[in-house]
Formats: C-alpha cells, structure tokens, sequence
C-alpha cells in the first residue's frame, strides 16, 4: 500500500499534467525515495493509483537506469563511465572503489551500505573523474588514493 | 531598479559568480533582469518571434536548428489549438558537455525569463524544465527561484499584469541519454519509456500530449532574454560568424585548465585550447579531438584553425554539436577512447530498432577485441560496414548514426592503430597473406 505521504505527493504530481499516466516517473521516483527501491507490489499500486496497468508501469519502471527495481544499498555509489573521466583515469578509480568496498559493479555491500553503479557522464567534465554517491557530486578524482577515497566513503554510514 | 546602460559582452555569463549561489530575484532585476521579459510582453508574440529569426539564434542543443524557425513552425492566431507547450531540455547527457549545468546554477532567472519569453512567443501557457536527476544542485536552485517568481507574479496567472498567464513545472527525469532526443523526451515527459517517434508530425504542430510543442536547450533560452532586451544586430554583433551570439564553449581532457568560457560564436578551436584551456599537459601532444560530444567526428590537429561555429565545423566532416570538446592525447590510447564511446552508445541505446539495438554492441564487442589484443584482420571491414549500416537513414533516430560519426572518423584519422590492433591476434606474415587462423 502507498503511504499517506507518497500518496500525497503523488497527487501534487498529478496536477502538473493533463494524463495521470505522465506522473508515472514521478510515482517511481517518490515511492523510491521513501523506500529505497521499487517492488512489485508498489508498481500494482502506482498502477492502481493512475489508472495504469501494472505492466504499462513495469516498462517504465525497467526503462529507467535510475529507478532500482532490485533492493539497493543505503547509498548509491554511481562512477561516470564516460569518455572525459575515462580520458582521466575511471577505469583506475572503479577498481580502487572494488576493492576498497570489496564489491564488483552491480553488487551491493554484505553490510548494504553501498551499492556500486556505473553512470554515464555526469556532466563535471572538467573535473574529471567523478562520481555521485546518493546527491553528492565528487570530482578532481584523478589522483585519489584509497585513503582518500575511504576518507570520502566514511561519510556516509 | 535600474537597468544596466552598456550591454554585456558576455551575456550568458555576465550575473554568473563562480563559487557563489546565484543572484536571488532583487539582484537579478538590479541587473538587468527581467528587462526582456517586460520588452516582450509589450510586443506582438509574432513580433518576439520574428526578433528571434533576426538575430541568427541557432539552438545550441547540437543541431543548430534556427530557433526562431522553430518557434514559427507552431500554430498561432485563433484558429490554433489552446493547449501548447514549452519544454526546456536540461537533459544535458551527452558525454562530454557540462555547459547547460553552469547555466542553471549559476544563473536560473536567466534560464526562467527565457522560458517565459518563449512561451510567450508561442502563446504556450504551461512550461516544463526536463532536468536529468544528476544535477541536484540545479534543481534545487530552480525550485528556488520559481518560488521567487510565483510570489512576485513573474509566474503564475497574469503575468505582471500582461494577460499572459504562464505555469512552470520542473521534471527530474530518472536517466538514460535517449531523453535527450527531443521526441524521445516528449516520450519521457508523457511518462512513457523514452522511445523517439516518427517525424512528422513534428513537435510544432503535434507535440507533448497531442498538442503543439517547442523544446529548446537551455543555453539556447538562456539567450532570449538578452535579445530581446538589447535586440539582434547587437546580437549579430557579438559573433565572429553568421549565426549569432556568443557560445559557451568548453575543454575535457588532458589539458592544463579543462574549463567552460563564453566566447564569441565562431572562435577558433586553437584559441580555446591553447588561451583559455592553457593547452596540453606538460609532456602531451593533442593527436586529435571531438568538437561538440562524444556523438561528433574526430577532427585532428590540421583542424585547430577552424572557427567553432556550426558551419565551419561541419565543412571540415565533422559537427559543433554542444561545442564542448573532449581532447585525445598521444598517450592515450585511441582504441580504449573508441571503445569506451561505443559502450556508452550500446548501452544508451533505447532498443526500439533493431540496427541500432543489435548493431551497436557488436561494434562494441568487436572494439573490445581490438583493445585486449584479440583483434582479427577482418575485424575492421565490419566496423567500416556497422558505420554504413548504422548511418543516417537506417535508423529510427539519430543515435546509432551519432555513435557512428566517431567511429568513423577514428578509423579515418587513426587507421594505423587499428591496423596494428587488428593483426594482434594473428602474426603479421599470415594476416598479410590471408592464412587461416
């Protein structure tokens, strides 16, 4: 069941558009925010709540790198992949970030603190290698060291 | 408040202070702002858009469509439909570009009076920023200065008194780079998967939700404001070139001060690198670059003279595209950037049709191949043959044929690396002879 806030923030959503189906993305998102990822079951409810069918949500839902159709970890770890910060040493920082937390990209970890993800470029080009975790931006990561990057991961229980 | 008396040289940036937040609604007005906005809404929409045309606006997107053409592709007068849209791209995903962002953190007003001045010229009454979830600090920073607008009646019913009523909404999108296809992102903004549609009906005429539609850029909107403010021959003034304006320019790579400069349309692209990125690294010599994204032709060093515009870029087989470029460097190696560019295409790609579904990860395998020393003689033909058939006119969109343009300027440019990297898997005197392996 959708919460008495998700609902409420669903229906905010809905008055932006003409088509409740167009608050589908949004729906993802907000039931995501509360939860942290996006079951089965919240997909039948936010079918239910716009008048979509389950289905027609799911393949929004699966479209859309960003919304986690899985159980992630407390925060998100999203390395840029793209050429700029591969140009400046990303595939150096993934494998630092592997084997600081011991994880391969796409995994989460064994104390689901963080999930390890691949995004495309983040938009920070000339500060490159970057990557988010949760809304964070971090950049200049070129010459990062594992006692760096453990001093940035720490930040975050 | 006053306006300002001199016009700025570098509008874009002018209210922009790196590392503080931008102006909130008093200051912005103090200056300058709004001005345009007021200069509008006393003139006929036609007239805004006619004003548009004038000043050799060209979308900075990377298409480089005139907007004011754009604009006056939508229906207007009574017999037009009530419902239209304008939809601002702030999907800013192709690799490589970090100029929108600046944009919109740096100076959200800006982008907001453009919207509305556009929404105005095409007698749109509801707006939608599209903004790609990554830029968290945008958004809040639009959300703030919305706020300003809607409490001041810059936004809302009735705009300043004029009649116009105009609303403003603001989508995070949930990723992928197909957004950023203007029909795609009608797609998206409908909450649908972000498939591109068949052109035409054209955006124009059948757009979001049926209804005429005009989706621009955001440094494209960002100009708006000061063209009509200061009006298009000063506009036509600020550029080198044709087609009018300044640019946000940017740099990536292996430079002494990768960085983002506005600078007048048509500035050369050694200027750029050598002034204002200060050059390559101690030690490095630049073997090549992509003008405008990771979807444009390689362009090498017997290309730095060239001006920066979209004319100029695109006689010399390439594009301006967002004119931000990502510099290759002769240390780097030209296989793994080609291959990191078609990974990130292959999976971008949104899956509708087969070529580009299927096509671009057997480039992308096959570029591995070459990377890891497993590179086959024959390998190359098919890479020629995928950037045929993956070109213009075989595709729903243009994505596959922008993955293409790298690739096939690359095996252009760069033919002996991958002449070397195909015949690793097998000894040159067999590769030579055409033995089997």
């Amino acid at each position: 069941m959708l919460s008495a806030e998700e609902l409420r923030e669903i229906d905010t959503e809905l008055g932006h558009y003409e088509q409740a189906s167009a608050a589908t993305i949004e729906a993802l998102k907000i039931v995501q925010r509360h939860r942290g990822w996006v079951s089965d079951e919240a997909v039948a409810d936010i079918a239910a709540k716009l008048g979509s069918s389950p289905a027609d949500v799911d393949a929004v839902a699966t479209f859309y790198n960003l919304i986690y159709r899985r159980p992630v970890g407390r925060h998100v770890i999203h390395v840029c992949d793209s050429v700029s910060c591969w140009i400046m040493g990303q595939p150096r920082l993934t494998e630092l970030l592997k084997q600081r937390l011991g994880v391969d990209v796409g995994q989460t970890t064994g104390d689901g603190r963080f999930t390890l993800l691949p995004i495309c470029c983040l938009g920070t080009c000339d500060r490159a290698p970057a990557l988010m975790i949760g809304s964070d931006t971090h950049r200049d990561l070129e010459s990062v060291d594992a006692a760096r990057l453990d001093a940035i991961l720490e930040r975050y229980s | 408040m006053t306006a300002r008396t001199s016009p700025p040289g570098k509008p874009l940036t002018d209210r922009i202070r790196p590392e503080h937040p931008p102006y909130g609604l008093a200051d912005y007005e103090r200056h300058g702002g709004f001005q345009g906005l007021r200069a509008a809404l006393k003139m006929a929409p036609q007239d805004v858009t006619g004003l548009i045309k004038a000043a050799g606006l060209r979308g900075r997107g990377g298409a480089g469509f005139p907007t004011g053409v754009k604009w006056g592709l939508v229906p207007m007068g009574a017999e037009a439909p009530k419902q239209k849209y304008i939809v601002a791209n702030g999907d800013e995903m192709e690799p490589g570009t970090f100029k929108d962002r600046l944009l919109l953190e740096g100076d959200p007003l800006q982008f907001i009076e453009g919207m509305l001045i556009g929404g105005y010229a095409i007698g749109a009454s509801v707006g939608y920023i599209f903004l790609r979830a990554e830029y968290v600090l945008a958004a809040e920073r639009l959300r703030a200065a919305m706020r300003e607008c809607r409490a001041r009646h810059l936004l809302g019913r009735n705009v300043l008194g004029s009649g116009f009523d105009f609303e403003l909404h603001l989508h995070t999108s949930a990723g992928r780079y197909i957004c950023g296809e203007e029909t795609a992102l009608i797609s998206s903004l409908e909450g649908k998967r972000a498939i591109p549609r068949a052109k035409p009906p054209f955006p124009a005429t059948a757009g979001l939700f049926g209804k005429p539609t005009v989706v621009n850029n955001i440094e494209t909107l960002c100009n708006v404001p000061h063209i009509v403010h200061y009006g298009a021959d000063w506009f036509r003034g600020l550029s080198k070139c044709g087609d009018g304006g300044t640019k946000l320019y940017g740099a990536s790579g292996k430079l002494r001060h990768p960085g983002a400069w506005e600078l007048p349309m048509g500035t050369t692209v050694r200027e750029i690198l050598d002034e204002h990125a200060g050059g390559m690294r101690a030690g490095l010599k630049l073997r090549g670059f992509l003008p405008g994204g990771a979807s444009t032709d390689f362009l090498t060093a017997e290309h730095l003279d060239l001006p920066m515009d979209f004319d100029s870029i695109a006689k010399a087989g390439s594009r301006m595209g967002t004119g931000t470029m990502i510099v290759l460097d002769d240390q780097t190696d030209v296989i793994g950037m080609v291959r990191n560019l078609q990974m990130f295409f292959a999976r971008e790609s949104c899956g509708w049709c087969t070529p580009c579904r299927d096509g671009l990860p057997w480039g992308e395998k096959i570029l591995a191949g070459l990377h890891t020393g497993r590179g086959q003689p024959e390998d190359l033909d098919v890479l020629r043959q995928l950037t045929r058939w993956l070109g213009p006119g075989r595709t729903f969109c243009a994505h596959a044929p922008g993955a293409m343009e790298p690739l096939q300027s690359a095996l252009k440019h760069f033919r002996v690396d991958f002449e070397r990297a195909a015949n690793r898997g097998v000894p040159i005197t067999a590769a030579k002879t055409g033995a089997q392996t």
